[in-house]
């Protein structure tokens, strides 16, 4: 058994296809009754990583559990604990929304299907469209068909892989409405997305790169483990000014939002010395700011693309 | 038991899925309709060939030196390869009925005798002529053959029976296809073909689509095994399987009318395991595949030699060595070989015997091979 109160403990998994390494040496601990962000660039081995976790796809070293069974021989186990939201939607599309839904809870070998499927459409307010065929539906609707059917057999975990990619803002408000709400019944999450916001809404993160785990924590611990300072300009021009400052060795990264452009580096007092050349010249106003967990990110990938 | 329910309820679940997408689908579901009764109108045309060497069986009743030298003048033909010696009727005709060889000689009690007399004895050539073109030629070829042996063999007193007719006669029988139409034997050969097209093409496809629409990964991501997922995505293609069938059958009895002279039922049992066959090798062929135009292309690659090396395009015997062997290894072509014996001969289960265990031995094989390929769908 793993540790008590861990639902996710896996040590070193790593997975190659044809002699590149995928995922690396991936270690991941998650809490029971947690979100967890899994975050990291396209390609970094997030998808393989969850796959590996639900028992799709065996590890080719390294061991560990799910819901305290062993993800290389008792993956049938994991797989019905487990709701699985795959990247891409995988529903029948030449189904229903009701007869999708009625073949997850057949294959999960359900009581009361019939009930539980009503249940679940109301759940999810999908009722109104129950006859519609899945393929049919806008992408607000497939995912939440697809976040229905991966918790209509009351999972205890639930993994999601980029869940809200092309879903507007209110449909994933809600969406992530739902999954706090089925965290605060003990449900434990590990979601990966591409969104800070997202991010920030979860317990803790994940950052993965190269199929590597570059940090984790808390926001603040991984905005704290980047160890940045951050300034903002505003003024005439930013997008000079940006390249100016990205050629000077203390500026790790920088980024332009609206009026404002702002800078990160590692070194405090170097950064300091870079920005007084425009902080006083007249038209330009600059402050220090806290470290978003996007400088960060952007930081830990430039940073592993030197190495 | 409870676990024995829990699977029947899985794969009765993927069969509803499977039926409903099927029946979404009007384009694939009226084309497995279609496409047999299309090929019955089109393959109504049979391609002339010459094959030689046919196996025949001597069923001599007259120990005589025209006997002997009638053996050879038959063997130096090129046609006919006298491969038994049969020693009754009843072997000989069983001989026929197994398709072991495609000719039985009879020569008849005191036919050397009578040759003398000049009584003008018949000599019985029964021929196999389910398949016309098969032994078109040889039999075409009999007169010549005749003739041949007369002038060589009929020496000093029997000269004098040159020149005059014949010194005997030749009945020919044609057995189970006695007009020789070329539809006889058609007919259940395109049962082959269109249960081998549709069989492997739809499975391939079927499955394809689910991996290339994403759902395959949601479907292993869900505790059901293998074998229920498989079990559910062919019982609908073996009941349309037979559907086809039954299309053929009929059309072939009130369009063509092709005798059906053996066992609707035991036609039916067989049925299953040929179906079975094709769609196992179906779900194989769809690992390899990417998409669904790969999986179309690689079901030609099966169907190709499944309709000309399987003896339905041009007579078995007729192939070379090589040609035979990679025929040998189609399902198909036992298949054809058992529809033919059952509605044109009547033959019965001991008959059909030396062409079933090959084809259960495929399934086998193709099946496991099947279950080991879609474990490793996602790996």
């Amino acid at each position: 058994m793993s540790v008590a109160g861990c639902a996710i403990d896996v040590q070193a998994l790593t997975k190659r296809y044809n002699g590149k390494t995928v995922v690396d040496k991936v270690s991941i601990r998650v809490p029971r009754g947690k979100i967890y962000g899994f975050l990291g660039p396209n390609g970094s081995g997030k998808t393989t990583t969850i796959r590996m976790l639900c028992g799709l796809i065996t590890p080719d070293f390294g061991k560990g559990t799910c819901l305290g069974f062993d993800v290389r021989t008792e993956s049938e186990k994991i797989r019905r604990r487990t709701g699985y939201m795959t990247q891409k939607f995988s529903y029948w599309e030449d189904l229903s929304i009701e007869e999708n839904l009625k073949f997850v809870a057949d294959m999960f070998g359900l009581d009361n299907p019939d009930e539980r499927v009503e249940e679940t459409l109301k759940r999810l307010n999908l009722a109104s469209r129950r006859n519609q065929l899945a393929g049919k539906l806008s992408g607000g609707w497939k995912q939440r068909l697809a976040l229905a059917a991966c918790i209509m057999h009351d999972p205890e975990l639930l993994l999601l892989d980029e869940p809200t990619a092309g879903v507007d803002p209110q449909a994933r408000r809600e969406f992530w409405d739902h999954i706090h709400a089925l965290a605060a019944k003990g449900l434990t999450v590990l979601v990966s997305t591409h969104y800070m916001d997202e991010a920030e809404r979860c317990h803790a993160i994940i950052y993965i790169a190269y199929g590597r785990i570059v940090t984790s924590g808390t926001a603040e611990e991984v905005i704290a483990h980047a160890g940045l300072t951050t300034w903002t300009v505003e003024g005439r021009d930013l997008s000079e000014v940006r390249n100016e400052l990205q050629s000077n060795p203390a500026v790790s990264t920088s980024a332009l939002f609206g009026n404002t452009l702002h800078v990160s580096g590692p070194d405090a007092e170097s950064l300091r010395k870079a920005m007084r050349t425009y902080c006083g010249k007249p038209g330009y106003i600059c402050a220090e700011a806290p470290t978003s967990l996007e400088d960060a990110f952007i930081h830990f990938m430039s940073r592993i693309k030197e190495e | 038991m409870q676990l024995a329910s829990g699977s029947l309820r899985r794969i009765w679940a993927v069969m509803v899925k499977e039926l409903k997408q099927l029946r979404r689908d009007r384009g694939t579901f009226s084309m497995m309709i279609v496409i047999p009764i299309v090929q019955l109108l089109l393959f109504g045309y049979a391609i002339d060939t010459d094959p030689k060497n046919m196996p025949t069986a001597i069923l001599s009743q007259d120990n005589s030196v025209f006997s002997r030298s009638l053996a050879a003048g038959l063997k130096n033909s090129e046609y006919f390869v006298i491969e038994r010696e049969a020693a009754s009727e009843e072997e000989a005709r069983l001989l026929l009925q197994q398709g072991k060889v495609q000719f039985v000689v009879t020569i008849p009690q005191n036919f050397g005798r009578d040759v003398i007399r000049g009584d003008r004895p018949a000599l019985l050539i029964e021929a196999d002529a389910t398949d016309p073109t098969a032994s078109a030629g040889a039999l075409s070829a009999l007169n010549g053959i005749v003739t041949q042996i007369v002038r060589e063999d009929f020496r000093g007193v029997l000269a004098d029976l040159k020149g005059k007719p014949d010194p005997f006669q030749i009945q020919i029988h044609r057995l189970y296809n006695p007009e020789g139409f070329s539809r006889y034997n058609i007919v259940p050969g395109l049962m082959g073909i269109v249960l081998t097209m549709t069989g492997v093409m739809m499975t391939a496809m079927a499955l394809t689509r689910e991996r290339e629409r994403g759902t395959m990964e949601n479907l292993l991501s869900m505790p059901v095994k293998p074998i229920e997922v498989m079990a559910g995505k062919i019982i609908p293609y073996v009941a349309i399987g037979y559907i086809q069938a039954a299309i053929i059958v009929i059309a072939a009895k009130f369009l063509f009318d092709v005798p059906i002279i053996g066992s609707l039922f035991l036609l039916s049992a067989v049925l299953i395991v040929f179906i079975i066959c094709n769609l196992a090798l179906g779900f194989t062929m769809s690992s390899a595949a990417q998409n669904q135009m790969q999986a179309m292309q690689i079901s030609m690659a099966i169907l190709l030699p499944s309709i000309l090396l399987s003896g339905y395009m041009f007579p078995f015997r007729g192939m070379p060595v090589w040609a035979q062997i990679i025929g040998n290894m189609l399902p198909v072509t036992y298949f054809m070989r058992i529809v033919r014996s059952i509605l044109l001969k009547g033959g019965d289960f001991i008959e059909i015997g030396p062409h079933l265990w090959p084809m259960f031995i495929f399934m086998a094989l193709i099946t496991a091979l099947a279950m080991k390929l879609y474990r490793k769908t996602l790996d």
